[in-house]
């Protein structure tokens, strides 16, 4: 059910990269994605049925059902980059202003 | 209908009631906020999906250092238009 | 228009990605995943956890099995974080005004607290093979008891320098440890040190090591970018 729920937030998260004309919104709206494709990547790696979190506490544990422990390394990093990109966009964001007075990329246009 | 399943979907309807507010927000401070909230959300269905490490890392930046970042860009931009 | 157009582009993505995901045949229902078909299958084989050590299987592949991944992905943060500070650039900058007075109360109780916060982050930076966490959670926390000192002092400004620094030494100690593993093993980043009982704290070879340096780059990295946020060019 949260694999659905995952993929209608990365469409929502595109519909606001569409229609926003504001460049905070439209780094809200790429976070918003990316929150959607963490949820539905982790979500490929999980197993029904006594699956329990990928951590043993010892080798004789090691037949136990476990969740794909794959998936969940790639998002780990993946957060992490999310954060560096944020900021990266933040920056610019913060520099449009300094020159254009506005966040709003159509009266960017008309003052330019 | 397990318990399991009661809590996906209430968490899931969430998200997406949260994404749509955010997205629609007409003031960029409340979008910022509606933001925190669904990074909150996605740390809970990581924790239903059995990903610990993720939603601990999650937790962190993503309602915290992200929502301060975007709190400082909108700070800074405030006080240059009030001077 | 341009909203109806965007509209209508949003909703033929998500029917079409719906009905992928709908089609079983084409991909593996919710939960229904069998391991064996995975390339996962292979890391709870008991020889590789009693080569790699570590409890936690998925710093196993983050820092054992797909260190050189990792290594790429701090080097993609240390260049956003370079950009940053490129693009806010600037030699004379101060702190961003945040219009309001510390008192005695505040500056003391958030020292207290950096120091609470400090210690969760070394727990969780030196259990990460054995529990949740490591060096990616551990250097944001880090970063967030930064934050917590620059939001509590309006003067306060940390020691960039040393930052840079310390962010530096990490990422070359890294990439030495790789290169170590190239020598006394047989190939890049492979572990070279006893590997001892799964379970205990001194235990799976380099990648406590490893995820230490990674928490401090993280920690050191976050911080600056922090920083840059709350100074601006000193106005004229």
């Amino acid at each position: 059910m949260i694999q659905y729920a995952a993929i209608i937030l990365f469409v929502f998260g595109l519909y606001g990269l569409f229609t926003n004309r504001n460049v905070i919104k439209m780094i809200v709206s790429l976070n918003i994605m990316e929150i959607g494709l963490n949820i539905f990547i982790v979500s490929i790696g999980y197993v029904n049925g006594g699956a329990i979190a990928p951590i043993i506490s010892s080798t004789q544990d090691l037949g136990l059902i476990y969740v794909d422990p794959l998936p969940q390394a790639l998002v780990l990093t993946a957060i992490v980059i999310g954060v560096g990109t944020t900021a990266l966009g933040l920056a610019i964001a913060k520099s449009i202003y300094k020159t254009y007075q506005t966040f709003d990329l159509d009266e960017m246009g008309e003052s330019a | 209908m397990t318990f399991y399943d009661i809590i996906s979907i209430v968490v899931g309807v969430l998200l997406l009631v949260i994404a749509f507010l955010a997205i629609n927000a007409k003031k960029l401070i409340n979008a910022v906020l509606f933001l925190s909230a669904l990074s909150m959300l996605a740390v809970v269905s990581f924790v239903l999906l059995k990903a610990p490490d993720v939603a601990i890392t999650e937790a962190v930046i993503g309602s915290g250092l992200v929502t301060a970042l975007f709190v400082f860009t909108l700070l800074s931009v405030r006080g240059r238009e009030s001077q | 228009m341009k909203n109806l157009f965007g509209f209508l582009i949003s909703l033929a993505l998500g029917i079409v990605l719906i009905l992928v995901l709908a089609d079983t045949s084409a991909f593996p229902a919710f939960g229904d995943v069998n391991l064996a078909d995975r390339i996962s299958e292979q890391y709870f084989n008991i020889t590789n956890v009693e080569e790699v050590g570590s409890a936690n299987l998925v710093t196993a592949i983050v820092v054992g099995f797909r260190g050189f991944d990792t290594l790429g992905e701090v080097t993609v943060l240390f260049i956003s974080a370079l950009g940053v500070a490129f693009i806010f650039g600037g030699v004379k900058q101060k702190r961003l005004d945040l219009n309001f007075k510390p008192n005695f109360m505040l500056r003391v109780g958030s020292n207290i607290l950096f120091g609470i916060i400090l210690v969760t982050s070394i727990y969780i930076i030196f259990h990460g093979h054995l529990t949740p966490g490591g060096g990616f959670p551990g250097g944001a926390i880090i970063a967030s008891a930064v934050l917590l000192l620059y939001l509590a002092d309006d003067r306060f400004r940390s020691n960039v320098k040393g930052f840079k620094i310390l962010e530096g030494v990490a990422g070359s100690v890294f990439v030495v440890i790789g290169l170590l593993g190239l020598v006394l093993a047989t190939a890049f980043l492979q572990n070279f040190l006893p590997v001892g009982t799964v379970g205990n704290l001194v235990s799976a070879g380099i990648i406590p090591v490893i995820y230490v340096l990674i928490g401090l780059k993280v920690g050191s990295e976050i911080a600056g970018i922090v920083d840059n946020f709350l100074t601006e060019e000193e106005s004229a």
